[in-house]
């Protein structure tokens, strides 16, 4: 049995509810959607051959195509946008749309299911996927008539991209996909205006500041949208700059105001600072318990200023004195507008304070994954793109990488999500192909999304650089094993089995260079930046090499080792 | 302090509403005594009264979970303002012939119905407070409860005015944030 060639009406309108999908698409600016077919998402692909103007990536599996979505919104701030089919193609996507609902990226997901008279008898490949995403999206739907599917796809890209953006699911039986239609494509709604910041609590705010002594800002990924407007408010105040996981690049690395990153494995100055203030504004985060430590331990001295989008995350986890509600970058303009004019303020006592914990913590003097990553990152540009996956090297990545713009740095911030690092960085690198997006991952989590070299090939993507710190080991697991389960080493040695990562790479056409020194590594790293394509190098390091500084978990802040107990230690800050 | 609460929830009348709300609900820890739904003066809203049982902060943290859900047009906790509540019971109380007029009598004081009789059991209707409503039970506890159902708690604020205006209804861009919870208030430190 064949199928027609899908046709469109005569008058070019949709003429089935999978066409009225692409036209919605389309007219919401959509150029580029990462994902995999199935059997009940076939009408949506037949029907993409009529839309020549719509560029679709075929992953290797659900979760990369998620990741690499993910990675295209996360350089971009402009929606990503990823299909699964049914069931276990649908599945396949819960990971990348918890991972989204963390850290608040703009994604629209559609999935194919079984035809409406099939739905909830247990047909092949079905899943209740609205049912099983409904905690991992800002909100889901099925659609039940083909009719309602322009109208729902502007609602849900709406949903998507406004206020605090996050991942929406549209779920489509196949019957509707293939179900005549005559409507109309709903043009995209206008995005409902920030909340304005109540003027009072903004100059409250400004007061604060006046008074405060060792005040400092902290920046989450709220800012990524805002960075010359928080920037502007520090250097109006002069207050000294921290940026969360997610606000890495907000401010600039090289402004002297800059402390580095807060919490878990941020810098002794950031959590000095943070320990020692008395008065924290916080824009665009939402103190993460890897932020701050044991709570009761968060900032004793401090009074708080929030300031955030979404009101449910002002209060929830650190106790507020002045809650604001406003966009980071409305907020930021309003406050930085209200400082004296000339120059910022100066502290003395404060910047001698913060300037000796600047000369405090770093990394072993010796080879070992934190001199590797700081020579790998160290030859970034400013505009080219840093993506990583989740452990040890994602924390030394975030440590050492000094990042001059915003939306440079994907990482998986909330979920850590091992697997994401490679992926997103296709997405990122499609939708910037001018610019390198070099992945920092390690040897496990690149196993976990391995498969998409096969999308860097078939799409002949040329600047994506792969660097795989292999340590032979899920190295953050062993560390916490070394440091607080006596050294019992359970179950996160994977060096007897590691592929050969250069004839990995090999096998899908990709070359490779591989290191495990100092020397050979700076060669190798300027022959892999000098291919003209993507490449992957392997970089080889000792395996109990730990992640310093670090705050243990339930420790305060001012309780974090400064540095490695057992390892000697290079000067110059973290 | 751990206290009950008292909340008004306006929904669209959409799939799986409930489950958003009680998945919410769920996977946040917070406490739901008795929920009740049912549908309002507009088509296609349904209006919910949850009884929350927590912290004062971790209710208002509820409420702003709540409030994002797009089908929530909106939340009232009902400690904010005056309102008026009810609750409807059906009880199965067991008789015998000595007690029985001792039971109608009790259920006459509390203006309780009677909506079934039978030769061992007369099955009541009673509606008041929560607290009327309790008393009822403790009363009728000696001669020997059955079966009960309680709806759990329904409430309305006082006055005039709708909780929320109609427009909001049919707006559809445009949730009422509930003004008192925007801004995090109840998380003050002082």
């Amino acid at each position: 049995m064949s199928h027609a060639p899908p046709t469109p009406s005569p008058s070019g309108a949709p003429a089935n509810g999978a066409q009225a999908l692409w036209h919605s698409l389309a007219a919401h600016g959509v150029t580029t959607v990462f994902g995999y077919p199935g059997g009940a998402i076939m009408p949506v692909y037949d029907a993409l051959t009529l839309f020549p103007d719509i560029r679709h990536i075929l992953a290797r599996h659900e979760q990369g195509a998620i990741h690499a979505a993910e990675g295209w919104a996360r350089a971009t701030g402009r929606l990503g946008v990823c299909l699964a089919t049914s069931g276990p193609g649908a599945t396949n996507l819960v990971t990348g749309l918890a991972d989204a609902l963390m850290d608040s990226v703009p994604l629209l997901a559609i999935t194919g299911n079984v035809p409406r008279s099939l739905m909830g008898t247990d047909a092949f490949q079905e899943a209740d996927i609205t049912g099983i995403t409904l905690p991992v999206t800002k909100h889901n739907y099925v659609v039940q008539d083909a009719a309602d599917l322009p109208g729902i796809l502007a609602e849900a890209i709406r949903i998507a991209r406004s206020g605090r953006p996050g991942p929406v699911l549209v779920d489509i039986p196949k019957d509707v996909q293939l179900a005549p239609f005559a409507g109309a494509v709903t043009p995209p709604h206008p995005l409902p205006p920030a909340p304005t910041p109540d003027p009072a609590r903004v100059e409250a705010a400004a007061e604060l500041l006046r008074g405060a002594a060792r005040p400092v800002l902290m920046l989450g990924g709220g800012a990524q949208g805002a960075a010359a407007e928080v920037t502007a408010l520090a250097r109006a105040w002069g207050l000294p700059t921290i940026t969360t996981l997610m606000g890495l690049g907000a401010f600039p690395a090289s402004d002297p105001l800059w402390l580095g990153m807060p919490g878990m494995h941020g810098s002794v100055a950031a959590n000095r600072a943070i320990s020692e203030a008395d008065l924290i504004v916080g824009l665009g985060l939402r103190f993460d318990d890897r932020v701050t430590g044991r709570v009761s331990g968060f900032a004793p001295h401090a009074r708080i200023v929030h300031v955030d989008l979404d009101a449910a995350e002002i209060g929830k986890i650190v106790p507020t004195h002045l809650p604001i509600r406003g966009d980071a970058g409305q907020v930021a303009r309003l406050l930085a507008g209200r400082a004296g004019a000339g120059d910022p303020p100066r502290r003395p006592d404060w910047e001698a304070r913060l300037a000796e914990w600047r000369t405090r913590g770093g990394h072993p003097d010796h080879w070992g994954a934190a001199q590797a990553v700081r020579q790998v990152v160290s030859r970034l540009g400013p505009n080219d793109i840093l993506s990583t996956d989740v452990g040890q090297h994602q924390m030394l990545a975030a440590q050492l990488a000094r990042f001059q713009k915003p939306r440079r740095w994907l990482t998986s911030g909330g979920l850590g999500t091992m697997g994401f690092g490679f992926p997103a960085a296709i997405g990122a690198a499609l939708a910037e192909p001018e610019v390198t997006c070099m992945v920092v991952a390690g040897d496990g989590g690149f196993q976990m999304t391995a498969q998409e070299l096969a999308t860097l090939t078939k799409y002949g993507i040329r600047n994506v650089k792969i660097c795989v710190v292999n340590n032979s080991y899920l190295g953050m697991v062993r560390q916490w094993q070394e440091l607080f389960h006596e050294r019992r080493y359970s179950e996160v040695y994977l060096g007897d089995s590691n592929p050969d990562f250069l004839k990995l790479a090999d096998a899908y056409g990709l070359p490779g260079w591989r290191a495990d020194n100092a020397a050979d590594l700076e060669e190798a790293i300027s022959a892999w930046l000098a291919h003209d394509g993507s490449a992957l190098l392997e970089v080889v390091v000792p395996n109990e090499h730990g992640v310093f500084p670090m705050v243990p978990a339930g420790a305060a802040l001012s309780e974090m080792l400064e540095t490695d107990p057992r390892s000697p230690v290079a000067g110059g800050p973290a | 302090m751990s206290a009950d609460h008292l909340l008004s929830v306006l929904v669209r009348d959409e799939p799986r509403v409930l489950t958003r709300i009680t998945s919410l609900f769920g996977r946040r820890g917070y406490n739901i005594r008795s929920l009740s739904v049912g549908t309002t003066e507009q088509p296609g809203v349904s209006r919910l009264t949850c009884v929350v049982t927590g912290e004062r902060a971790v209710v208002v943290q509820a409420m702003r979970q709540l409030e994002k859900l797009h089908d929530v047009l909106h939340v009232i906790d009902h400690s904010l303002e005056k309102f008026v509540d009810r609750e409807l019971l059906l009880v199965k109380v067991a008789i015998t012939p000595e007690s029985r007029v001792e039971v109608r009598q009790i259920a006459e004081d509390f203006r309780a119905r009677i909506v079934d009789v039978g030769r061992r059991a007369l099955t009541f209707e009673v509606t008041g407070d929560e607290g009327k409503v309790t008393a009822f039970l403790e009363q009728m506890r000696p001669f020997g409860i059955i079966e009960t159902m309680r709806t759990g708690r329904v409430a309305l604020t006082r006055g005039s005015n709708a909780d929320i205006p109609a427009h909001v209804y049919h707006g559809g861009q445009s949730r009422a944030l509930t003004p008192a919870l925007a801004e995090g208030e109840a998380s003050l430190r002082s």
